[in-house]
């Protein structure tokens, strides 16, 4: 993920939440958090002070996980609304959310004639605009916002790019037009029904004005009463701290987890499973098969793309797998996913196995605050034998590579139905389309590997580590070195 | 004439606070800074104790602690010192 003040802030305060929980302080230091962040002396990242306060108690409520459009009582403390989170037994359902008050309410006219212009003699944008919307005035080009319909042609045509275009950023990064201005309150709201949690607007509002909904209490609450809770975590591990696999076992081991449980495990499982489904499925006369590890691409399939959902694996994915096997081997153990990965969430809801989500920030804030330092850790021995393929789901075409491996391994008798694989390498508005394209056979290819997030898992939205030196841990991890 | 030694530190907290970023350093130095450093990741360099995490990522430079760094700090920080040998 890039590194921006938004992403400190936050970082800032979930290591102060786990600190003061696991001394014990919260309930009595949770509501002086903005003011000590904030002091009135100090400098303000917005108008002043008294606002970046009001902010940073939302992103505390988030931190919670208080949905902020459920605040019906603005005087109420935050220590009520930990009371509240330590109360639940479940985690929401819904889980980003829109906070008006640090959403700049970015401007709906989008295109921009810049100081580049040079009031030309051709006048290609006065000419080509079907709406006559654009005029030269005092040797500028001007456009008239009352007129413009947004239809770009202009930026098309200037010879110095004069036009540029300014997007929504939420809007232009959601690939399935889930963010959206309500015309009469005119506020930015997230509709749930079309929303497949893949927490692209998060990471792409440069207001930070979007929330996750964290459960890091919940699983602080079971860790401190000294319950059983295991960790589970993402082949996209790997890579995000400074240190092997063995030595975040050992960290999450000082950090209060029974022990650590590798997703890949469950990926061998999925593997294994979707490679016989695809055997299947081409004998059946299927055009293609899609594949179901990635929760926001199935999401966006089930709620968008009618036409390729018969074609999605139903293979469960790697992580209802591992837990499947954890609740087995440990059926009073909490399980806790941890990974990169907001729409996880969604998909744990429905997953009556794992019993809560991480981020792999949240986990570094835990490491944080505990001071427990992941390269100084002695490495404990990894418990399973997973397979190299396994720990490379986490990379695009990591899946394709595992099947093909599988296919080879596990038929080298029967002759094979000629793998012709394609990857949609990150959603966005055009590769949505390009879906359905695929569900009605219009795009060559009978195998579909689709990630939601561009470089797969570690490219997600709530990872650490640089996407370029992730891929690489991972490659590396796949390859057998851990 | 010695190398200046970089010592970026991948503790847990200046790691996901930012050193994550400054792992590509080596590849935003100027040409004529590259052969005058040496530069190494560094387990935690104790610098967050002491609910001083606010301050991290810590990179050391020399004998120097540069505070909340960033790539076009530490450079900054290489530079300077490298005016007064």
């Amino acid at each position: 993920m890039q590194a921006n003040d938004a992403n400190r802030v936050r970082r800032e305060l979930l290591i102060k939440i786990v600190r003061e929980f696991m001394q014990g302080n919260l309930a009595e230091k949770i509501d002086r958090i903005p003011y000590e962040l904030r002091p009135r002396d100090g400098q303000s990242s917005r108008c002043c002070v008294f606002k970046d306060r009001a902010v940073i108690k939302y992103r505390l409520m988030a931190i919670l996980g208080i949905g902020v459009e459920n605040e019906t009582d603005e005087a109420k403390p935050l220590s009520e609304y930990l009371q509240d989170a330590l109360d639940r037994e479940l985690p929401d359902e819904d889980i980003l959310s829109v906070l008006d008050v640090a959403c700049s309410h970015c401007i709906t006219s989008r295109y921009l004639i810049t100081n580049a212009c040079r009031g030309c003699f051709a006048r290609p944008c006065t000419f080509n605009c079907p709406k006559k919307a654009i005029a030269v005035v005092n040797g500028q080009a001007r456009i008239n916002y009352d007129l413009c319909i947004d239809c770009g042609k202009c930026t098309q045509v200037c010879p110095y790019h004069a036009i540029i275009r300014v997007p929504i950023p939420c809007e232009e990064a959601c690939p399935v037009n889930a963010i959206r201005r309500d015309e009469e309150t005119d506020r930015q709201y997230i509709d749930f029904k079309a929303c497949i949690s893949c927490g692209k607007c998060m990471t792409a509002c440069p207001f930070a004005a979007i929330l996750e909904r964290s459960q890091i209490i919940d699983v602080l609450k079971l860790i401190k009463a000294g319950r059983k809770v295991i960790a589970m975590v993402a082949p996209a591990i790997v890579g995000q701290f400074a240190g092997k696999l063995g030595q975040i076992a050992a960290a999450l081991h000082h950090a209060g987890f029974a022990r650590m449980e590798e997703v890949a495990y469950g990926a061998e499982m999925t593997t294994t499973h979707e490679t016989e489904e695809f055997l299947e499925r081409m004998k059946k006369g299927d055009h293609i098969m899609t594949t179901s590890c990635c929760p926001a691409y199935v999401e966006a399939v089930k709620l968008h793309v009618p036409e390729l959902l018969p074609f999605v694996s139903d293979t469960p994915s790697p992580m209802r797998y591992t837990a499947e096997a954890v609740k087995k081997q440990d059926p009073d153990a909490f399980t806790v996913f941890i990974g990169p990965c907001v729409a996880k969430r969604k998909e744990a809801v429905a997953d009556q196995n794992t019993d809560y989500v991480m981020t792999f920030e949240e986990l570094g804030a835990m490491f944080a605050a505990m001071q427990i330092d992941v390269s100084s850790q002695e490495a404990l021995p990894l418990d399973r034998d997973v397979k190299g393929y396994a720990r490379g789901f986490a990379t695009s075409c990591g899946v394709s590579a595992a099947i093909l491996e599988e296919l080879h391994q596990s038929h080298p008798e029967i002759e094979m139905p000629e793998i012709n694989k394609q990857f949609i390498n990150g959603l966005d508005h055009k590769t949505v389309k390009q879906l359905a394209l695929y569900g009605r056979g219009k795009l060559p290819g009978n195998f579909l590997e689709v990630m939601a997030c561009e470089g797969g898992c570690v490219g997600g939205p709530c990872a650490i580590g640089k996407v370029t030196l992730a891929t690489a841990a991972v490659k590396k991890a796949a390859a057998g070195e851990v | 004439m010695d190398k200046i030694k970089v010592e970026i530190c991948v503790g847990t907290t200046c790691f996901i606070l930012g050193a994550s970023e400054l792992q590509e350093l080596e590849r935003f130095l100027p040409e004529g800074l590259r052969d005058k450093v040496d530069i190494t990741g560094a387990t935690c360099l104790g610098m967050c104790k002491d609910d001083n995490y606010g301050q991290a990522p810590f990179v050391r430079v020399g004998n120097r602690i540069v505070s909340n760094a960033s790539i076009s700090s530490v450079i900054e920080q290489i530079e300077e010192q490298l005016k007064h040998r």
